[in-house]
């Protein structure tokens, strides 16, 4: 069975037009790869298809995880198989704690009847909090309620550490952050690397990955990768600009 | 063990918990229909003062006059059919103090329902009422010991004539309303309590109403009078199978709390959605003296309900805080009444109300300060959370406040669970319904705090079950 990540000549409609125009794209696990791009691209669009977000009409192509035919799952399924997308926007969820929400996911996860033993919970929730320089009085609060942008993408961090899953989509998680969050963060992510995982890094801008050193690196453009290089492709991106691979395109 | 098997059935089909019923066998059956036959017929069954006859058929001519109160409730109530019902049902037993003694269909009921369970964990009384009367009813000896009273209506009028009759009727008069008029007319069964002076109860004491008899009208009436110094928690527990035909329940409670006494009184009720659930509930705080009502509405087919305090001594304290569910077919029309009648008096209201599917709540409060008064305070805050788009929320607050030594304060929010919030809490692995389960507990969750915990828990399971079907 393959162990990747792959999606196969996507493409998805918005209200009719056309956003992900046949993409082909393979993450095997253990490595970590960065798409790159400007406004528009379709960057975030592909990571709330590959969530199974409703808003989006597949219109051909496939997606498999691990050889799992991942568009024919429900939302929540894709998570519980081991998919996890940390949000450009993460939600705010009125009432419900961040230990609570935390709780609940992990609880899904487990056969009907079995409960999750509370002590070892709190004691792993609050190990990934000190790592990521979180306060304890963030399990209390509601979940993103009144957070800042930076403590936000913190907290998908932390969620990301306590669901440990098999294949993690970051979607602009460096917008937003001053350069300790970005720091602290990246420390976080480049933490749960490892050969049984795989990372999709979106990003806007290289710097992120001078903390998260991506294995391949590539760059879509109107909903299509049209170049892939490895980390050498990001600098020559941030030195040379969009432009230059627009005009290559279109060369 | 087919015991243990019933008990086994009634926690795993929990959606229709209290969907089930025992073939009637009752002694006393008042027939269908309302009349002043009917009235003595009751009268009769319970061998009451000729007082209480009076009081009751007063109390019919004044329901006859009445008309319903369609010019601003709903019109639904023009389908409650008052020929079609049976306004008296019971199996002609006092009530037993021992679950031993209890007919078997009844104590399996309550049994299914847990609440010998919940009694022996931390009640400390109860009284288990099956249609009309009350089955049984038993209260911790060290607090018989201290002079507190509680048993049913029935008895109270008995054995504690002076007590009742000095506050029966009084919080709230017969002609009040329609329906508190037909209470007034065939009551039967619900609470008496009395707290001597001073006498903390720590533990609750809880009453259970259940419904067995499918085109039948339960009518409670409780009088709960707690002295000075003293305090009480109540609650009640309600529920009633699924019947083909409407069933009505129309009870009267009437709090009265002396100088310095404290009342807590909570309600979770969970009707199956054919009840029409139309209830007077009001209480009266002397100087320093607080009530509180804390109330949980879940199912019925129409809920009118609003809870009130007058506060009639100084420094008293009056509260609100209440939680509705209106599901598909169901409309929840509660809300408050703070009635101010006395300086440095406050009141806090404070109401949630979630509609789901088809579901429709409605806030109705009314608080009153008169001009006279001096150093008054008011808090209302009502929020109302929609599910979707055919769900329905409307309020209407009225708030008489005259002079101008006053501070009120009135907050009102409408919030919808969108779309977006569920994505991003099913992306994290919870299912549909388990994503709309944690946004509606997490709107009120503030307020399920107020419940003591045994009940948080079962209000958090209400809800989940309410959510369950809800989605798709």
């Amino acid at each position: 069975m393959n162990q990747s990540l792959s999606i196969n000549d996507l493409h998805v409609s918005v209200d009719g037009t056309e956003i992900i125009k046949g993409l082909t794209l393979d993450i095997p696990k253990g490595e970590v790869h960065a798409i790159m791009g400007p406004n528009g691209s379709g960057k975030s669009t592909l990571a709330k298809v590959l969530a199974g977000n409703e808003e989006y009409e597949i219109t051909g192509g496939s997606v498999l995880m691990d050889g799992q035919d991942l568009l024919g799952m429900e939302i929540d399924e894709r998570s519980r198989a081991g998919l996890f997308l940390a949000f450009q926007y993460p939600h705010e969820i009125p009432g419900v704690s961040n230990a609570n929400f935390l709780r609940a996911a992990l609880q899904a996860r487990l056969p009907k009847g079995e409960e999750i033993d509370a002590v070892a919970f709190y004691k792993q929730m609050y190990a990934r909090m000190d790592e990521l320089e979180m306060d304890r009085k963030f399990t209390g609060r509601s979940v993103n309620e009144g957070f800042s942008g930076g403590e936000k993408k913190r907290n998908e961090i932390l969620q990301m550490m306590m669901l440990e899953p098999t294949y993690a989509i970051l979607d602009e998680t460096d917008s937003g952050l001053d350069i300790d969050a970005l720091r602290i963060v990246s420390q976080g992510v480049n933490a749960m690397r490892s050969p049984e995982r795989g990372f999709l890094v979106i990003t806007h801008y290289q710097r992120l990955l001078d903390y998260i050193v991506p294995d391949k690196v590539h760059v879509m453009f109107d909903g299509r990768i049209i170049r892939s290089g490895d980390k050498e492709l990001a600098l020559e991106l941030e030195e040379k600009g969009y432009d230059w691979v627009k005009e290559e395109l279109a060369a | 063990m087919p015991h243990d098997n019933a008990t086994l059935e009634a926690v795993s089909i929990d959606q229709s918990e209290g969907n089930f019923s025992f073939p009637e066998a009752y002694s006393f059956d008042a027939g269908y229909g309302l009349s002043e036959t009917v009235i003595d017929y009751i009268s009769d069954a319970k061998q009451e003062a000729e007082w209480v006859r009076d009081f009751r058929k007063r109390a019919l001519k004044i329901f006859l006059d009445k008309p319903m109160p369609t010019h601003w409730a709903s019109k639904d109530l023009e389908n409650i059919k008052f020929d079609e019902i049976r306004y008296y049902l019971a199996k002609g037993q006092r009530p037993t103090r021992s679950w031993d003694e209890v007919p078997d269909d009844v104590k399996q009921t309550f049994e299914r329902l847990g609440i010998p369970e919940k009694e022996r964990k931390f009640l400390a009384g109860v009284e288990a009422q099956f249609d009309s009367e009350a089955a049984y009813s038993n209260v911790k000896e060290e607090l018989e010991k201290q002079g507190v009273i509680f048993v049913n209506s029935t008895e109270g009028l008995r054995e504690h004539p002076e007590l009742f009759r000095k506050w029966f009727g009084k919080v709230i008069p017969t002609g009040d309303n329609k329906f508190s008029a037909l209470n007034s007319a065939v009551f039967s069964g619900g609470s008496f309590i009395y707290v001597p002076p001073g006498v903390k109860v720590g533990h609750p004491l809880q009453a259970y109403f259940r419904i067995n008899a499918e085109n039948f009208g339960q009518f409670e009436r409780t009088l709960i009078i707690v002295d000075e110094g003293a305090e009480v928690t109540y609650m009640e527990g309600c529920t009633a199978p699924k019947f083909e035909t409407a069933t009505l329940h129309s009870a009267v409670v009437e709090l009265v709390a002396m100088k310095d006494a404290k009342i807590q009184y909570i309600t979770v009720q969970n009707w199956s959605n054919n009840v029409f659930n139309l209830v007077t509930k009001r209480g009266l705080a002397h100087e320093n003296a607080e009530i509180r009502w804390i109330d949980c509405n879940i199912g019925s087919r129409l809920t009118m309900k609003y809870p009130g305090v007058i506060m009639k001594g100084r420094k008293a304290r009056g509260e609100v805080i209440s939680i509705a569910l209106a599901n598909d077919g169901q409309h929840q029309d509660t809300g408050a009444k703070m009635i101010h009648a006395a300086d440095e008096t406050t009141s806090n209201v404070v109401s949630k109300s979630i509609s789901v599917g088809k579901g429709r709540s409605t806030y109705r409060g009314q608080v009153h300060i008169p001009k006279h008064l001096k150093g008054c305070k008011n808090n209302t805050e009502c929020d109302a959370l929609l599910i979707n788009s055919q769900s329905r929320t409307d309020t209407y607050p009225a708030i008489t406040v005259r002079g101008n030594q006053h501070a009120t304060q009135h907050e009102a929010s409408v919030s919808q669970v969108s779309e977006d919030q569920i994505f991003y809490m099913q992306q994290r692995g919870l299912s549909e319904a388990e994503a709309m389960s944690l946004s509606v507990n997490g709107f009120v969750n503030d307020l399920v705090r107020e419940f003591p915990m045994e009940y948080s828990v079962e209000l958090k399971r209400l809800i989940d079950l309410e959510m369950e079907g809800s989605v798709g």
